[in-house]
Formats: C-alpha cells, sequence, structure tokens
C-alpha cells in the first residue's frame, strides 16, 4: 500500500487532486484507492492535508497518515508553517510546487525530490479559479513523472472521468506539460 | 454492466436512496450527513428522482413527515447526525410504535456537550432502544448495499431501519462503489405495497389515547392495549433476525456481494483471541488482526453488523471456543461500559462461556485509532488475561487520571 499526503490551502483544489488521483490509480487497475480531506471544517487559504492511498487490494484502514511514502505541497510557503518532512517516511519522495529546481531545493536527509514551478504551468495554460493559479493538475503530472506510480496516460483518462470535455483537454494539456518540465534529484539510495 | 465509480460514504448513501426509487424525503442538514440529502435534493429538482423533497424547520418535523408519508404509503427517507437524530428522538419512537417501514441514514457523529462534529458511535447507540432495527456498515459498498436491504427489511417486517454509518471516516472518504443495475434492483426491491394506507377514501383514526387494557373498538372487535402492541414491536424485532439474514442471502446471490446477515468474521476460525467491533472500526479491526498474525498472536474478528436486534445466537456460536475476547467500540453507556460490550456479555450468560472479555472505549470525537494500536492493545490484554484479569475497562489513547 502506498500511502499520499498532500499539503496545500483551502482552495487550492488539494482534495480535488487527491481524489483525481485515487480515481487514477483505480483505472490503472489498483483495486483498493481511497481518497479523504482532513476531516472536519475547511476555511479558505488556511493550511489543510488530503490523503491517497493506492493498494494492489481493497483498502481496509481509514486512519489518517502516520509517515507517508510521497508527499506532495502544492504551496511551498507551508514550510515554514506546516511540519511537512514529519509527514513523510526517511526515504519518502517530496513533490513541490516552488520555481527553484529540485538540485537547488536544501532539504536535509535521504528524500527524492521533485519541483515544478506549477503556478507558471498553470497561468499557461489559463487554470485560474478567482485569479489564482489552480496548481493541482500541474502537481499530478509532476506525481505520474516523479513517482512511476500512475502513469500519465492514466492521470489524463483520471482528469476526463472527473471533468467535462473543455476542462478535461486544457487540464491534460497542462498535466502533459508539467510531467515534460518537472525537475527530478534522486538520492540514489 | 457494472457501473464501479469512486464515492464517499455519503454519495453511496444518496445512490442507494435513487434506486429504491424512494417518494418521500424529508431532512434538515448537519455534518457530517448533509450531503446525502443534498445530493438526492439535486436529482428530484432535476427530474431524476421523482419524489417529493420535503424541506422542514428541524429534524423533529423531519421525521414528522416521514411518520406522515409513511403513513399514507409512501417509501420515505431521510438522513441526520448526532443532534439531529437526538432532537428526533421522540418521533423516532413514534415512528416505530407506529411500526412504518422508515429508512434513515445515521452518520455517526459526537455529541455535545462539548460541540463536536467528529465521529463517534454515541448517537445511534443512544437511540438503541427505540425498536428501530441498526444496521452498522463497514465500508461504502456496504452503506449502498445495506440501504437497499434496509427497505426489503423494514416493508416486509413493518419496523424502521436506521443505516448507521462512521462520519468523516466513511461519509467523506472516497473509495471504489459498484453501482448496481436499476432494474436488477427493481426486481430485488418491488414497489412499497402496504398493508394499510391512511387515505380519504378509508378514513381512521390511527394512534390515538391507548389504554393499559384491551378494548372493543367501535365495530365491537376486541383491540390491543398498549402493552400488548409493544409485544408485538419486540416480536417483530426479535423476528426480524430471520429476514434480515434471508436479505442478506438472496442480495448476495443476485448482486454477487455478501456483506454478512447479522454478523461477520474474519479469519475467526482458527483464532486464540476475537477483536469485536462496529463500523469502520471492525475493518480497521481486520487490519490489526493480520499485524498480530504477523506477530505469531492467531487473531480473528467478528463485526457486528446487524446491533438491533440484537445477533444473540450468532454472538453464542461465534464465541464458543474463543479464549480471549477483546471488543472495541465508539460508545460508552455511562457509568457502565461499553454497550456493545455489555450487550455480548449479557448473550454468553447461561451458555457457559466463561471467556475473558476485555473492553477498549476508542475513537471519540473523532481521535483517530490506527490498526497497530488496536493490534497493542490485544497484546496488553493478552497479557493481562495471562495475569488472571478476566475483566477489563480501558479507554484507548486517553488521559485517564
Amino acid at each position: 500500500m502506498y500511502e499520499v499526503i498532500w499539503h496545500g490551502r483551502g482552495g487550492q483544489g488539494v482534495v480535488i487532486a487527491a481524489q483525481i488521483l485515487a480515481e487514477s490509480a483505480y483505472l490503472q487497475g489498483f483495486k483498493g484507492v481511497t481518497s479523504a480531506p482532513t476531516f472536519g471544517p475547511e476555511r479558505r487559504g488556511a493550511p489543510l492535508t488530503a490523503s491517497t492511498r493506492i493498494s494492489d487490494h481493497p483498502i481496509r484502514t481509514f486512519a489518517q497518515i502516520e509517515k507517508a511514502d510521497i508527499a506532495v505541497v502544492l504551496d511551498p510557503s507551508l514550510f515554514g508553517i506546516v511540519n511537512i518532512l514529519g509527514t513523510l517516511k526517511p526515504q519518502g519522495l517530496l513533490l513541490i510546487n516552488s520555481p527553484q529546481k529540485a538540485e537547488e531545493f536544501e532539504i536535509e536527509g535521504s528524500l527524492d525530490i521533485a519541483t515544478l514551478d506549477a503556478a507558471a504551468v498553470a497561468i499557461r495554460f489559463h487554470l485560474l479559479k478567482e485569479g489564482a493559479p489552480m496548481v493541482n493538475t500541474p502537481m499530478l503530472g509532476v506525481f505520474a513523472k516523479a513517482s512511476g506510480l500512475v502513469s500519465l496516460e492514466h492521470m489524463e483518462k483520471g482528469l476526463k472521468w472527473k471533468l467535462s470535455g473543455g476542462a478535461a483537454a486544457t487540464n491534460i494539456a497542462a498535466l502533459r506539460a508539467a510531467y515534460e518540465e518537472s525537475s527530478i534529484r534522486k538520492t540514489g539510495k | 454492466m457494472s457501473d464501479v465509480q469512486i464515492m464517499t460514504g455519503n454519495q453511496a448513501a444518496a445512490h442507494g436512496v435513487k434506486l429504491c426509487k424512494v417518494q418521500v424525503i424529508s431532512a434538515y442538514p448537519i455534518t457530517p450527513s448533509t450531503p446525502v440529502t443534498e445530493t438526492i435534493s439535486q436529482w428530484v429538482e432535476r427530474g431524476e428522482l421523482k419524489a417529493e423533497y420535503v424541506r422542514v424547520e428541524s429534524e423533529h418535523s423531519v421525521m414528522t413527515v416521514c411518520v406522515a408519508a409513511s403513513t399514507v404509503g409512501a417509501r420515505t427517507f431521510t438522513s441526520t447526525s448526532s443532534h439531529g437524530l437526538l432532537y428526533m428522538c421522540e418521533q423516532l419512537h413514534w415512528a416505530a410504535g407506529s411500526r412504518l417501514p422508515i429508512v434513515l441514514a445515521c452518520v455517526n457523529r459526537g455529541v455535545g456537550a462539548p460541540w463536536s462534529i467528529f465521529n463517534d458511535q454515541q448517537d445511534s447507540i443512544s437511540q438503541r432502544d427505540t425498536g428501530w432495527i441498526q444496521i452498522y456498515c463497514r465500508d461504502n459498498q456496504e452503506i449502498l448495499d445495506s440501504l437497499i436491504q434496509a427497505y426489503r427489511i423494514a416493508e416486509q417486517v413493518y419496523c424502521p431501519v436506521m443505516v448507521c454509518y462512521d462520519g468523516f471516516v466513511l461519509s467523506h472518504t472516497m473509495m471504489p462503489v459498484e453501482i448496481p443495475d436499476a432494474d436488477r434492483v427493481g426486481e430485488f426491491l418491488p414497489p412499497y405495497k402496504p398493508h394499510t394506507i391512511l387515505s380519504p377514501e378509508d378514513p381512521r383514526n390511527i394512534n390515538p389515547v391507548i389504554f393499559p387494557w384491551q378494548r372493543r373498538d367501535a365495530e365491537g372487535v376486541l383491540r390491543d392495549g398498549y402493552m400488548d402492541m409493544r409485544w408485538k414491536l419486540q416480536h417483530a424485532l426479535e423476528g426480524s433476525r430471520d429476514v434480515i439474514v434471508e436479505v442478506g442471502r438472496e442480495f448476495a446471490e443476485r448482486f454477487g456481494r455478501d456483506h454478512g446477515g447479522m454478523l461477520w468474521n474474519y479469519k475467526a476460525d482458527d483464532a486464540e483471541v476475537l477483536l469485536v467491533g462496529m463500523g469502520s472500526l471492525a475493518t480497521e479491526a481486520t487490519m490489526a488482526a493480520d499485524l498480530l498474525r504477523e506477530s505469531g498472536i492467531r487473531a480473528g474478528v467478528v463485526g457486528i453488523r446487524v446491533y438491533r436486534p440484537f445477533p444473540r445466537a450468532e454472538v453464542r456460536e461465534a464465541f464458543q471456543k474463543i479464549p480471549a475476547i477483546v471488543v472495541f467500540e465508539k460508545d460508552i453507556s455511562y457509568g457502565y461500559e461499553g454497550a456493545l460490550c455489555a450487550d455480548i456479555k449479557a448473550a454468553l450468560y447461561g451458555t457457559g462461556i466463561q471467556t475473558p472479555l476485555h473492553n477498549y472505549i476508542a475513537g471519540l470525537g473523532g481521535r483517530d485509532v490506527k490498526a497497530n494500536e488496536l493490534a497493542e492493545a490485544v497484546r496488553a490484554s493478552l497479557a493481562s488475561i495471562a495475569g488472571g484479569n478476566r475483566e477489563q475497562q480501558t479507554w484507548l489513547n486517553c488521559v485517564t487520571e
């Protein structure tokens, strides 16, 4: 079972991203997928998490994720506010929306890191909501590239399943660009 | 063709209601149940579900509407949580006393004070003695399937059914759910044809003040007194066990999914200790059983699916040969012990089964419960039982000083 934790802020599409990943993984053939928001009230702009579990077998745990295999950060300003690394296994994979290249990112330990200027990609493809770039779809592209767990092809299917025609086409274009432009640093552990 | 979608427990409940072609829905929103009737109201608005959606000012009125609609022969539904359910309390008794096959989805949530929107099962457990059948679901597929089964059961035994599932833990967690074919559901659940319908063509006086003793009515027929009617309700609930099991069996034959009748087992056959629970906590317990088995302890799980009527015979059967029982539950009967624990002990009385039984109160007000914590609790209990401690109540992950 793979556990994924999503860090973002209310209104960034964190919960939707966790859902699309679950759906894409299911379409790829994983029999067990769950996605859940942080249980409780949600507030726009406030830090929040969502989670996705992916497994070959139906999932029988609904407890909060203690240490994820993969953490996705939609808003890099959260690093100073939330203990993001505390939610990730020491050898885990960290995906960050950041203009910095993965090599430039200074994080201790033996994490694999992938970055993408997801906001720039979102703006380029006009993925905007109330004026703000929607970085969730581009981060799914980073996820496909860096994790190898769910393929780009199935992410596209997941987006088509979730979104209507026009929106799906735009999001898929952004997803592909994000996949290509992701910067990845493997520690070779 | 199978139609699998990734959906929340609340969406699964809404789909179940739609497939049952429910005719009257009344609801008052309350977290975490709100999305159930929100979804249904959209379907009604768009004409996708031909039903009356009745908005009222409180949950008390919700259940009153359900009682009225059911009395005139409509298949009715509502969903609620926590304080909403408790606000209905008086009408819950009324629905059961009137022997109306109303189905209610109770999205389990803790009860104030202090306020909590998070999950435990104190709300529905506290309504245990209202005369409703209570089913507890372990995942989102079981929510959808149990709602369909609930109408079959309710309309056969003339008792209302509460389909309970854990708030947020299931209600807001998405997972794959197969939506059965509507026509096949229609074959399984034909339209509701009550034996009595209140209508202007056939006016009746229903539920008047009733006397303690039997009495002749205006036609000279000897009618039940209050207590005779109460016995019939008790008799109906006791008798509903066979119907619940049979409906579950027929559902499994038709749709290929067997959720168990009154209870279900997981790796129980060779077990040396059985973990017991209801709802998502029992699902988590199956993970704990796997962890325990990895460390050489042969653990199994008994999931209590139907809490009322209580599975007396099945519990006796399940625990006949087991050396140790550990009951986990998200409720407390204040001043005594967990309600499920007490009921299990009562069921075992007089059978000669003298198994040590430990009780863990867990996850109240949404406190997270992890499989490894359940496994650790079982290890501690087994050590304690080996030391001669046959009975114990522990509050899991709780400051108790």
